[in-house]
């Protein structure tokens, strides 16, 4: 049974820190923040885009593409489009490459601790 | 056919489904982490739909659709905030909560900090976030059964605000997470069902052609093709496009820090399981809100020109329901009562699961962090800490009842937009910091939460949504003060854009300005733990 009291001075447990320091790891923590750290910056930064134009590019928002449907609508919609897709990129990528190497570090800990 | 009587009837429906539900879930539950976490047995796609559930409330369904319908495409940045918002759950946040934490966003902090103050912040940012967003629910369901019932005056809005701040107590205290989670979850159900439905009926009359549906839309609201761009609602002033800009931010930044959508996190077995559940919230909110701008866009176009005068005087909430009865074969016909009590019991049970998930965390994060860690040191029993949660959730419903009813005629639609700046002024900072940062403190901590939420919290004070707005053509007050009382220096309606980038560099400076070696040494821990799930918290089976 894992001690998992509320009080932090009764958790420190050194395995954390053979695990932290073990080749798996720290290839999982490049892993993970190579992928979220650049998609956070570029979702944000293209949502920020779509904000700014509304607000200072109303002549190009209004457009028109197809009928009714202006650059505002499509700019919309691709945001929805993008969030699907970097949802699925996530996806797809974690279960790839990151979930292998946590599933072992997971089982090595659980080995350790015999549980 | 009258859709009056069939409403309340399909209102009654839709609370009895509930109260059996939650009954039902509370023999299925015993201990704390039933209670706080539904035993985190719950699947990732339970969970997604739960989380949609808790999270598109009676203000994305109907206010949306709403100010899509009066303002055109500006209300379009609010579907897609909402929606884009969820990114930084699914990166950041959501699968190193599951693998830290317990019960509530301080936990996570907790882990490495020192507990007593940073539970005390993280537990007052979560009940000030909830009771503001709690507030605009139950205020919005006083205005919104009475419009819906066809009853007017302030005793339906009173028994109304009453009803659902006792139901809330009841699905919180007797049926916890659990009942909770399964009333979000037929929420979620009724609200895609429903809205599904109107879409399809809408789209139907145009052929499935969206530019004609764009076209009538634009032609029918009076305002042409600047109905279909942005800027009828927010390109008024410099100002404006400033306000657009501050709430588009808090929007995108503010979902990941709410307390009602973090703790929901906590319910599923695995991170991995956390990481689907928001897979499955992203593909139904996405739908969802594609269905809005349908909704919004459909009412401007099929509603008479008198229905539409309707959905002005209320502000645009009455744009789905009164599209539904439209589709459904108009005012007087049988297909049109149906659909419209329809889509009134679908958002009745919209606002119930809303303020059930609001009270569940509220009372949560009062029984574990301030009871037990704050006021016990962490010696309280299970027993005494799950009574005290029970007591904070009626103290909480106490509070929202009585802070609801003499407000229910103050327009407090601001609330919400306030809910998601303070989420991501004082809670997203600290939560970001916490998983990427070694160095981060709890000076920072404290820092970020208290200075977030205060600035956030000052500057809507002193705001025009507070005083100074003065009158609308038609003589209502567009402030909340009195006319008689102006205190507002702050131009912009949503703080976002100064108390969100202030929340960060507290974070920051607190942090700098102090070293704690032992929160640095257990960063190791805490990091580690996030990433693999190693010694996580483990579903409890019966």
């Amino acid at each position: 049974m894992t001690d998992t009291s509320p009080d932090r001075t009764e958790r420190h447990d050194p395995v954390y820190d053979r695990m932290a320091e073990s080749a798996d790891f720290i290839e999982l923590r490049r892993r993970y923040r190579g992928f979220v750290l650049p998609a956070t910056v570029a979702f944000l930064v293209w949502y920020l885009l779509y904000v700014v134009l509304s607000n200072w590019a109303p002549g190009f928002m209004s457009t028109q593409v197809v009928g009714n449907v202006n650059i505002a609508l499509v700019i919309g919609l691709l945001q929805f489009v993008t969030t699907f897709l970097l949802a699925y990129l996530y996806s797809r990528f974690s279960s790839a490459r990151l979930d292998p190497l946590a599933e072992r570090l997971e089982a090595e800990y659980t080995a350790e601790k015999g549980r | 056919m009258d859709h009056q009587v069939l409403t309340a009837v399909l209102f009654l429906a839709v609370v009895a489904l509930t109260v059996v539900l939650v009954v039902w879930a509370s023999r299925q539950s015993s201990g704390a982490a039933d209670f706080y976490a539904g035993g985190r047995g719950f699947s990732g796609f339970q969970n997604g739909l739960a989380i949609g559930g808790d999270y598109m409330s009676a203000a994305s369904f109907l206010g949306i659709s709403g100010i899509i319908a009066l303002s055109g495409y500006d209300g379009f940045l609010y579907s897609i905030g909402f929606l884009v918002a969820w990114l930084v759950a699914l990166l950041l946040v959501a699968e190193m909560l599951r693998n830290s934490g317990r019960y509530t966003m301080a936990d996570q902090l907790a882990y490495r900090m020192r507990q007593r103050p940073v539970r005390q912040a993280a537990a007052i940012s979560t009940v000030v976030v909830s009771i503001f967003y709690l507030l605009a629910q139950m205020v919005g369901a006083g205005a919104l059964v009475g419009l819906l019932l066809g009853v007017s005056g302030d005793a339906a809005k009173n028994i109304t605000i009453l009803g659902v701040g006792l139901l809330m107590v009841f699905y919180v205290t007797v049926g916890g997470m659990k009942g909770t989670t399964y009333v979000q979850i037929v929420k979620a159900f009724l609200l895609m069902v429903g809205s599904a439905l109107i879409v399809v009926l809408v789209l139907a009359k145009f052929d499935f052609n969206l530019s004609d549906l764009l076209g009538t839309a634009a032609s029918n609201s009076g305002k042409g093709q600047a109905f279909l761009e942005p800027g009828l609602k927010y390109g008024i002033s410099e100002t404006s496009k400033l306000d657009f800009l501050s709430l588009g931010i808090a929007l995108v930044l503010g979902t990941a820090g709410l307390p009602h959508i973090l703790i929901r996190f906590y319910t599923v077995p695995t991170a991995r399981d956390a990481r689907k559940s928001v897979l499955w919230a992203i593909g139904l909110i996405g739908v969802f809100y594609l269905f809005t701008l349908v909704l919004g866009f459909g009412a401007a176009a099929l509603l008479s020109s008198e229905k539409y005068a309707d959905v002005a005087a209320s502000g645009g909430n009455l744009a789905s329901p009164l599209l539904a009865e439209a589709v459904g074969g108009g005012d007087g016909s049988v297909g049109g009562a149906v659909l419209l009590a329809l889509i009134a019991a679908v958002a009745f049970a919209t606002i119930l699961a809303v303020v059930a998930g609001l009270t569940l965390a509220s009372s949560t994060s009062v029984a574990h962090d301030i009871y037990n860690s704050v006021i016990k040191r962490g010696q309280a029993t299970e027993k005494d800490e799950l009574k005290v949660a029970r007591l904070a959730a009626v103290a909480i419903g106490i509070v929202a009842i009585v802070l609801a009813i003499p407000a229910k005629n103050l327009n407090v639609a601001f609330l919400v937009g306030l809910a998601f700046a303070v989420a991501a002024s004082a809670n997203l900072p600290a939560i970001v910091y916490n998983m990427f940062w070694r160095r981060f403190n709890t000076r920072g901590a404290l820092w970020s939460i208290y200075g977030g939420l205060i600035s956030s919290v000052g500057l809507v004070i002193f705001s025009p949504v507070v005083s100074g707005k003065g009158l609308d053509p038609t003589g209502k007050n567009l402030s909340l003060l009195p006319t008689s009382i102006d205190i507002s220096w702050f131009p912009l309606e949503n703080p976002g854009i100064v108390s969100i980038p202030l929340g960060f560099l507290l974070g920051y400076l607190g942090t700098i300005s102090k070293r704690e070696p032992s929160a640095e040494e257990r960063y190791t821990e805490l990091e580690v733990r996030a990433l693999t799930g190693a010694g996580s918290e483990k579903a409890v089976s019966h």
